[in-house]
């Protein structure tokens, strides 16, 4: 019986099946609330315990299948359970989905970040659906009693040819339930799969269009109350007091007004906790709007605690750091200052980028109920393991009495990695006594911090009398970061190669932000590549094949260093080369950049063509070639290919967040640009690498090489180069 | 707190709410329609967007006593989800986290209705105060020259 997803009811499914007592259970209880019992842990084989992966088979044949990480838009909701779906052997229409909540005891790995998703669940989500297709089969050759190898399976179909029987998984999940797991699953061979490999829809999709209640933020609770907080206007500033409490207090549907310790003496912080501010105020009311109003009225003295920074001050420190080498250098090949001294030819170029809020559609918001007995919260978090953690600490209470579920979420780029609002929540709530919903406006999503760090980088290129590159030296510097990867590309293509990196401090606060370091290092890397292209006289594409080949061939210094594989690189340029007729008579007299980079696992190679309207870029296509290995989902991928490009085009153009005396001087949509329809490029075309290899990052990777193929399309478009971001205020480019 | 009644997807909605009240939370509120979003309150980023009759407007910007004609929202915008405009979103499977795909669809459908046939730059134009932070825009765009062409055939 095959019942198509969308129009399948899943919540009287769920308890139908759970009184009728039928199908198989992969080692969890199917309540989504629930935990599973340590019995039902056990009886997990122990060396399964890392590969576990959560799929139901109901009497009907109908599978539903958990996807374990947490949804941010890089599609991993439908991307996972099609893994589990292709070795299961099922028909994806067959097939519902549901967010697994954060289970430790079952998953690993709940996490959202680093495009690792995939890459690190393929081989337990493989083993989950591969294990339950195996107890299918023992279950019907124990009814046939036949051998299980002479039986076979295809979409949710078991078949014993030489009796001449087949049953639906569905009237063999019963049986299946009480096969003991098998110690060994053997996987598909990559050129059988049906469901891997093609174009599935967004398994959200109709909720998404209909406008069903999806996020956080539309979580409605009984007893609920709203909550906000008041940040301190200015790093640097930490909270005094609340001037006139009662009066707020007094306003119209307003329940309370107090300071919060979000993390109390003693408190153990998480990585995840990340610029997460100690003290804060909470207003608490019936309502969003009722909050939002309150706030407006509420005055808080706060103090100066550290320098307040202004933008002038970083960009002075910055440029100074820049300008006093390290102790040691993060790696040295050869000689570089001999190998300058030699040179014919050599340039110098410095590239600097601004502070980036992360800006997630949805604000940053959580539910919390917590009472003496536990803790229940719901929620956009890209960690909830870590969340539980800290919250284990401040709310000084057990895990096991945490429950944390994942909302789907409106956005993540590594901002909720970081889920101080969280505990801001639980905090809230456990003082409140009652349900409530923390909710950030845009102010505050802004203002917060968390930022991608501000970056100067500067490069240096030698050339011998031949043309070829002898020397490079990199030296970048951010605040509270690290912004060169010393072991990347050109490392290992360059005899005498210097990396230096240095970080300021800074109180603004710094976060992961969508491919971190790399979207920003990758642009200014590739541009520079590109001077330095016509410095020698040489094509962009040739000469960049140049010094892979030479990392293939003599790499210098030990190629296990060396952070990259030469030969996949060179495979990316030579695709998109082909795909956008690079060379071709017809394209001389357009404006077009190339740009290539590795991070995340995969490759990318771009070329970009515009032309300039109004003294401003329009992108007129782009061509992508990306090797990231096996593609789960060729539609969501080039979605997520896409996205990455106009991310990559719109920050490097328009974003900036700068401050005044440590207050962020864009605090909402007005004053921070971000990338809109009439700006995007006009075209995107995305072209795989067909390798087979085992599948690695997408989520991240198309965004920073395109910032260096825009400015080198500029340059041809305009004669001028662009080095500072964003391109768009750069003033060489307003004129 | 002053009484209003709304005609909102179809169904007349009495409610007793302070008039300042934007008509965005009073749908996301207290009436859970939780469809139509929020991103910045303040006409930046259309999130919010719904349709006033049949014109597209931002209800983060529209009081509660300013309103004058039926509410549409994306919870009204068809019966079960076939509006063209969304079996077209459907179709190109545009959306990535989906947050601000309401709001697109709500001010796409109201400007299709207005010019049944829109060239790219018009398109643009209709379209530019909606942000996407996912970077879908070559989709909305292809979509709703979808929707347009399927409506024309
Ligand atoms: S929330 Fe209304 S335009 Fe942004
Ligand atoms: S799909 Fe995420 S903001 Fe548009």
């Amino acid at each position: 019986m095959t019942l198509v997803k969308t129009t399948y009811n899943r919540r009287s499914f769920l308890k139908s099946s759970a009184l009728a007592g039928g199908g198989m259970v992969l080692g969890f209880s199917w309540l989504a609330s629930c935990k599973p019992t340590p019995e039902q842990v056990r009886n997990m084989p122990k060396e399964w315990f890392d590969i576990n992966g959560f799929l139901k088979i109901g009497d009907n044949g109908l599978v539903t299948i958990m996807s374990p990480n947490p949804e941010i838009g890089q599609n991993v909701k439908t991307a996972m359970p099609m893994i589990i779906a292709e070795e299961l052997d099922v028909d994806w229409n067959d097939v519902l989905v549901e967010q697994a909540p954060l289970n430790t005891d079952i998953f690993t790995r709940q996490l959202a970040g680093g495009s690792q998703s995939i890459r690190q669940g393929w081989q337990s989500l493989r083993m989950a659906g591969a294990t339950a297709k195996n107890m299918l089969i023992a279950a019907a050759a124990e009814v046939w009693q036949v051998p299980a190898d002479e039986i076979t399976t295809s979409e949710g179909v078991l078949t014993h040819k030489g009796s001449d029987r087949s049953a639906g998984y569905g009237e063999m999940a019963s049986a299946a339930a009480s096969v003991k797991i098998p110690e060994e699953v053997a996987l598909k061979d990559p050129k059988d799969f049906k469901i891997i490999g093609t174009d599935r829809k967004n398994v959200d999709g109709k909720d998404i269009v209909t406008g069903k209640p999806l996020f956080g933020l539309d979580l409605q609770e009984e007893n609920m109350l709203t909550a906000m907080i008041v940040l301190p206007p200015s790093f640097g500033m930490k909270y005094e007091s609340i001037e006139n409490a009662e009066a707020v207090k007094a306003m119209s549907g307003i329940k309370d007004v107090f300071p919060i310790d979000v993390y109390p003496e003693g408190v153990q912080r998480q990585w995840s906790d990340g610029g997460g501010i100690p003290q804060l105020v909470a207003v608490v009311g019936e309502s969003t709007w009722q909050c939002m109003q309150a706030k407006k009225e509420l005055k808080v003295k706060w103090q100066a605690d550290s320098k307040l920074e202004s933008s002038a001050y970083h960009e002075e420190a910055l440029n100074s750091l820049l300008n006093s080498p390290p102790a040691a250098p993060a790696r040295k090949d050869g000689d570089v200052k001999r190998a300058f001294k030699n040179a014919a030819k050599e340039i110098e170029r410095t590239y600097s980028a601004p502070f980036l809020a992360h800006n997630t559609m949805e604000p940053m918001n959580f539910f919390a109920d917590i009472t003496a007995e536990k803790a229940e919260l719901k929620g956009p978090i890209q960690t909830p393991e870590f969340l539980e953690k800290t919250l284990a600490s401040v709310l000084n209470m057990p895990v096991e009495k945490i429950d944390i579920m994942m909302t789907r979420m409106g956005g993540g780029f590594g901002r909720r990695l970081y889920g101080h609002f969280g505990v801001e929540a639980a905090v809230i709530s456990q003082k409140m006594q009652a349900p409530i919903k923390l909710v950030y406006n845009r102010e505050d999503d802004m203002t917060q911090g968390t930022y991608r760090p501000a970056y100067k980088v500067r490069y240096k290129a030698g050339l011998d009398e031949n043309n070829k590159l002898i020397a490079w030296h990199v030296t970048g510097v951010g605040t509270n970061d690290d912004l060169v990867f010393e072991n990347r590309f050109p490392a290992g293509a360059v005899d005498n190669y210097l990396a230096e990196k240095q970080r300021l401090e800074s109180n603004v606060t710094t976060g992961a932000w969508r491919a971190p370091r790399s979207n920003f290092i990758a642009g200014a890397e590739q541009a520079f590549m590109d001077e330095v292209a016509e410095l020698a006289g040489k094509d962009p594409i040739d000469f960049r094949l140049e010094l892979f080949d030479r990392a293939i061939k003599d790499p210098v210094g030990d190629p296990e260093k060396n952070d990259y594989d030469p030969k996949r690189y060179a495979g990316v340029l030579k695709l998109v080369r082909e795909k956008a007729d690079f060379n071709a008579e017809s394209n001389k007299s357009v404006a077009r950049g190339v740009a290539a980079y590795y991070c995340h696992n995969s490759y990318v190679a771009q070329v970009l063509d515009l032309e300039m309207e109004d003294d401003m870029p329009r992108v007129k296509k782009v061509w992508c070639a990306v090797d990231c290995g096996i593609v789960v989902n060729p539609l969501s991928a080039r979605n997520q290919i896409e996205g990455g490009i106009v991310d990559g085009i719109g920050h490097a153009m328009y974003s900036q967040m700068t401050f005044k005396d440590g207050k962020p001087e864009q605090q909402n949509f007005n004053r921070y640009q971000l990338i809109r329809h009439a700006q995007a490029p006009q075209e995107i075309e995305t072209f795989f690498v067909d390798n087979g290899i085992d599948p690695t990052g997408l989520g991240e990777p198309s965004l920073p090489p395109i910032s260096g193929a825009l400015a080198n399309a500029m340059y041809r478009a305009t004669g001028q180069r662009n080095y500072h971001q964003p391109f768009a205020t750069e003033k060489r480019i307003l004129g | 707190m002053a009484k209003f009644d709304l005609k909102i997807n179809g169904k007349t909605q009495s409610l007793d709410v302070d008039p300042t009240t934007p008509l965005l939370w009073v749908l996301r509120d207290h009436l859970n329609l939780v469809g139509t979003k929020y991103g910045c309150g303040i006409a930046q980023c259309g999130a919010c967007t719904v349709h006033h009759g049949d014109t597209a407007v931002r209800s983060c910007q529209l009081t509660i006593a300013a309103v004058e004609k039926d509410i549409t929202t994306i919870e009204g915008l068809s019966e079960n989800g076939d509006h063209p405009v969304q079996k077209a979103w459907l179709d190109e499977d545009v959306y990535q986290c989906g947050y601000c795909q309401a709001g697109q669809i709500m001010n796409a459908s109201a400007f299709l209705k207005s010019n049944p046939n829109p060239s790219d730059a018009e398109i643009e134009t209709a379209m530019n105060g909606n942000i996407c932070r996912c970077g879908t825009y070559t989709r909305i765009k292809k979509a709703i020259k979808n929707a347009a062409a399927a409506e024309n055939a």
